[in-house]
């Protein structure tokens, strides 16, 4: 059965209808149209469709809609501010060569950004660690961990 | 040529932003106007007869438009040697075989519908593996060629021989003689995009497909073939590739699913799209060929190679993709890598009811090279030398042409092996870290540089635009799949037209717009693409130059007239001394085109736009369009002696490790890794460096724990929690890679194709350190903690029986 579920997607109040056995991913996609988060297995193992609920990384293709009432969620679209500005952690990746097919790079960064939010100046382990539910079949991660590190690099540079 | 001034520096790829804000859009991401979703039934057995399929439940499902099966629609062959078919009919030969497919209007509908057909089976005696296919009284997997001829054996029938020299007379000759056995498993592309298309037809019955493909004109001549079998001969096929969540060789050839999904649309009047999940992709797609190779080189007193024979068993699977030319690739390193003047190779390739195979990034080199640098070790080890050393000896030279008839023009071998011993401080380290179960271990890749010549034409097209603003659109055939096409492509258009970057938009996969090219593959993409740009932009640089012979000197006196209306006191240099300039005088960079006696006079420059305005808006105007198409100088293999020039420049490459082994669970941990490769000439530091960083990433997975695993032809690791790919954490430590610049006369800017080979010697590398380490040979792939355990307990049972031999010898004494 049908139920309208409310949250705040990428800042703004948004209701869907949705039914119970949906999971998150499927609704952002194919109800809103943000294409962004990727499906890349549908099981929770290599993070594509990863978006942040409250500020921590899900995996959002096995994340229950119906537990997403009133809740905040950010996704990859969410993070490009106004005229197009991209954030500092997507201008990272591209200009850090962190993006080669682009299917994980959603996923990828939204992960980072969880991990940058809750600590800003993470070394190399932990920056693996922070996204090691992140598959990418790419890029052998070098250029991902930099590109991330440049980010906090930066914050710190500007504390 | 000018001091390059994009070419070998970074810019960022022109498809990051769109990439990295999630608004590419892949082939999940697109959807059309009443578009239907199509599901495949896939077989329940190996091998089996189809007796009788009930379609009829499904077909009253509400939301279902369509339910096909062989039986109802027209044969559709398909494959390298079209023994296979889009639906089976009669028999089903492995468990991906697709029996049936649905059309509904949702996904969910689509499943359900597919769980409602009934297909009644008689099993099959089946076999899974060659040794059982090749037995005399083996069950049929074909009972038929694709002639209708009957079939004796298993055998595919492509094979592939090459002898040069006199083998057995240097196996008598040879110093030092080592043969071994080396298997290499099923591997998966484990793209993380997966396969999918959108299928669909005009009202003149002209098919649009959008499809996930390396290869979009051969696959819209396939599709054209199909529209042919359907009843449509004459129809078009036009092709548009979206943006490609990886590939790695699994868009080489066009799959079942497109087919299923064109009769689909045919069949329903509407758009239908199948995209495969996870589970579907990897039992429903073409993993890299398992192989068993028997190999035996030897050498001299001196440590020379004085043959190599190599004999090599592929399972197929069920039927034949393009996958079963990847011998002729394996050949190269088999017959050319180190000099070698005797040559034995022979594949054989065998039907069985596994899942057919299909190739993967470095197209059977990674197979090839697993036996030979594994067995270069053992054979130094028994000569005596070095490992690294013996390579030395042997490393090919600039300037020489393989018992193949392979020229190898530039050649960084020797560099390349001297930049990994130097990284992993060879000498202080091998054959020293025994005690600590610590080793270093190298290896060497031989491949194609300059494309290859697999196809009658090996030719890629560009189509060179400029507008009305000094932009330039270039449309090629090639595919950007996440490698850096887009971005090397640009720079050498900026570079050779000689605009900025910032300018140059590149536009590839669509079959209606870009010109012809034979498909993203043998790491051929930059090559080609970047030569046909330097030839169409040396054409709109001559008829750029030609209208500046006409309007230039109009267009400087018209800017210095209104900047003297503009600016009081603004003198106007006299130009009469310029005279009346052709052709030939000028030149073009940054968007100026200027004089070339004058480079550095800003009152003597026009901006290419404006130039081009100029000549557009007037009476008999005209605009800039030019094309080219490149197709190297190189040429097919004999089909008979299986020698030629298969490429116009080979590349080389050595990759080193260090490694330790816990001797207590058998767990290989790199401790270092290092790659050098001879890439000609760097035309991006930071998407070259992505390219290996990637590819070595996934050699290592090779090396140490990829495996498709199945049962009876049946799959048992469909997910990437059984089938385990790197994640961040598992590259912990450093990976040095240098380029090593040789600078090819054939290569764009002289570089040489690299998109393959960083993983071709990954996994021998790792086996040669864990030998250094812990004394123990893994002789099959991937190199899993539990064969290392078996193999520390088989040596050290083997130690103790010869010292309770030695002590036994002793008493009787």
């Amino acid at each position: 059965m049908k139920k309208t579920i409310r949250f705040t997607l990428n800042g703004q109040a948004v209701a869907v209808k949705a039914e119970s056995h949906q999971m998150l991913l499927e609704v952002l996609r194919d109800t809103l149209h943000l294409t962004g988060t990727k499906y890349g297995c549908g099981e929770g193992e290599c993070g594509a469709c990863t978006v942040l609920v409250d500020g921590a990384s899900v995996d959002s293709c096995i994340y229950p809609v119906f537990e997403i009432e009133g809740r905040k969620v950010t996704t990859i679209e969410g993070l490009v501010g106004e005229r197009n500005q991209l954030h500092p952690l997507q201008k990272s990746f591209v200009e850090n060569g962190g993006i080669q097919c682009g299917f994980c790079t959603p996923g990828m960064i939204m992960s980072a950004k969880a991990l940058l939010d809750q600590n800003p100046h993470p070394g190399p382990e932990e920056i693996r660690q922070g996204i090691s539910g992140n598959l990418c079949r790419c890029t052998g991660y070098v250029q991902i961990v930099e590109s991330i590190a440049r980010v906090a690099e930066k914050e710190s540079a500007n504390e | 040529m000018s001091e390059l001034q994009f070419i070998g520096k970074n810019h960022s790829r022109p498809d990051g932003p769109d990439k990295a804000a999630g608004k590419a859009l892949y082939i999940h991401d697109l959807v059309r106007p009443g578009m239907l979703y199509g599901k495949i039934k896939f077989s329940e057995y190996a091998h089996a007869a189809i007796k009788h399929i009930d379609t009829s439940r499904a077909e009253k499902l509400p939301g279902v438009r369509a339910v096909i099966t062989a039986y109802n629609t027209p044969e559709i062959r398909i494959g390298f040697i079209k023994d296979n078919f889009a639906l089976k009919k009669d028999k089903v030969r492995q468990f991906r075989d697709e029996v049936a497919a649905v059309a509904a209007v949702d996904p969910e509908t689509a499943a359900e519908a597919v769980d409602l057909i009934e297909v009644e089976y008689e099993e099959l005696p089946g076999v899974f593996s060659p040794d059982e296919a090749l037995r005399a009284d083996a069950p049929l997997i074909h009972e038929f060629d694709s002639r209708g001829r009957p079939k004796k054996d298993n055998l595919v029938p492509v094979p592939w021989n090459f002898t040069a020299g006199d083998v057995e007379k240097a196996k008598q000759l040879s110093a030092v003689v080592v043969e071994d056995d080396f298997d290499t498993p099923l591997v998966q592309q484990s793209c993380m995009g997966t396969a999918g298309c959108i299928a669909e037809f005009d009202l003149m019955n002209n098919l649009l497909i959008h499809t996930k493909t390396q290869i979009p004109f051969l696959a819209q001549n396939d599709f054209n073939a199909a529209l042919t079998a359907m009843g449509l001969k004459g129809r078009s096929t036009r092709v548009i590739v979206p943006a490609i969540g990886g590939s790695f060789g699994s868009g080489l050839d066009t799959h079942a699913y497109e087919y299923i999904a064109i009769l689909l649309a045919y069949t329903t009047g509407k758009p239908v799209k199948i995209v495969f999940n996870r589970h579907e992709e990897f039992t429903a797609l073409s993993p890299r060929q398992a192989t068993r190779t028997h190999i035996i080189q030897g050498c001299d007193a001196n440590g020379r190679l004085t043959f190599r024979d190599v004999r090599m068993v592929l399972d197929n699977g069920a039927y034949t993709s393009w996958g079963a030319t990847t011998p002729s690739v394996m050949m190269l390193p088999i017959s050319s890598i180190y000099r070698v003047p005797n040559v034995f190779y022979q594949t054989t390739i065998v039907y069985t009811n596994n899942t057919y195979c299909q190739a993967m990034r470095g197209y059977g080199n990674p197979q090839a090279a697993w036996a030979i640098e594994s067995n270069m070790d053992q054979l130094a080890e028994k000569a005596g030398i070095d490992p690294y050393e013996f390579r030395m000896i042997n490393a090919n030279v600039p300037n020489e042409t393989t018992p193949m008839g392979l020229n190898i023009t530039t050649c960084g071998f020797s560099d390349c092996l001297q930049s990994v011993a130097r990284e992993l401080d060879w000498r202080e380290k091998r054959g020293k870290g025994r005690s600590r179960a610590r080793g270093v271990g190298m290896a060497s890749l031989f491949h194609v540089g300059g494309a290859a010549r697999v196809y009658r034409s090996d030719g890629t097209g560009v189509i060179m635009k400029l507008d009305d603003f000094g932009n330039v659109s270039i449309s090629s055939g090639g595919i950007e799949m996440g490698q850096g096409f887009t971005a090397a492509l640009t720079a050498a258009t900026a570079e050779a037209l000689g605009v900025s970057p910032d300018r140059v938009t590149v536009i590839t996969g669509d079959t209606a717009i870009c010109p012809w090219d034979v498909g993203t593959h043998a790491s051929r993409g930059a090559f080609t693409a970047c030569n046909a740009a330097i030839l169409a932009a040396d054409k709109a640089r001559q008829k750029i130059f030609e209208l500046a012979a006409e309007h230039f000197m109009a267009r400087v006196s018209a800017n210095l007239e209104r900047r003297m209306k503009k600016q009081q006191g603004f003198q106007a240099p006299n130009l009469d001394a310029v005279g009346n300039p052709t052709a030939s005088d000028f030149d073009l960079r940054q968007n100026f085109v200027f004089l070339k006696d004058r480079p550095d006079d800003p009152l003597l420059r026009v901006p290419l736009d404006e130039l081009l305005r100029e000549a557009h808006y007037r009476q008999q105007g005209t605009i800039i369009v030019t094309e080219a198409f490149y197709d190297p100088c190189h040429e097919m293999l004999d089909p008979k002696t299986c020698r030629g020039n298969i490429s116009a420049a080979y590349v080389f490459g050595v990759q080193g490790a260090e490694v330790e082994v816990d001797e207590e669970t058998g767990k290989v941990t790199v401790l270092k890794f290092a790659a050098a490769h001879d890439v000609g000439k760097v035309l991006n530091p930071q998407t070259l460096k992505g390219q290996i960083y990637g590819a070595i990433v996934q050699g290592l997975g090779y090396a140490l724990c990829e495996e498709y695993k199945a049962h009876r032809g049946k799959n048992l690791n469909p997910n990437f929690l059984d089938y385990k790919i790197l994640s961040a954490p598992d590259v912990d430590f450093p990976i040095h890679v240098e380029c090593i610049e040789t600078d090819d006369r054939q290569g764009p800017f002289g570089a040489k194709g690299v998109g393959e080979p960083g993983l071709v010697p990954t996994a021998p590398a790792i086996a040669n350190a864990v030998y250094d380490a812990v004394g123990v040979r893994i002789k099959s792939l991937p190199i899993t903690p539990e064969k290392v355990l078996a193999a520390l307990r088989e040596r050290k049972n083997k130690i103790a029986k010869e010292a309770e031999a030695a002590k036994g010898g002793s008493n009787v004494r």
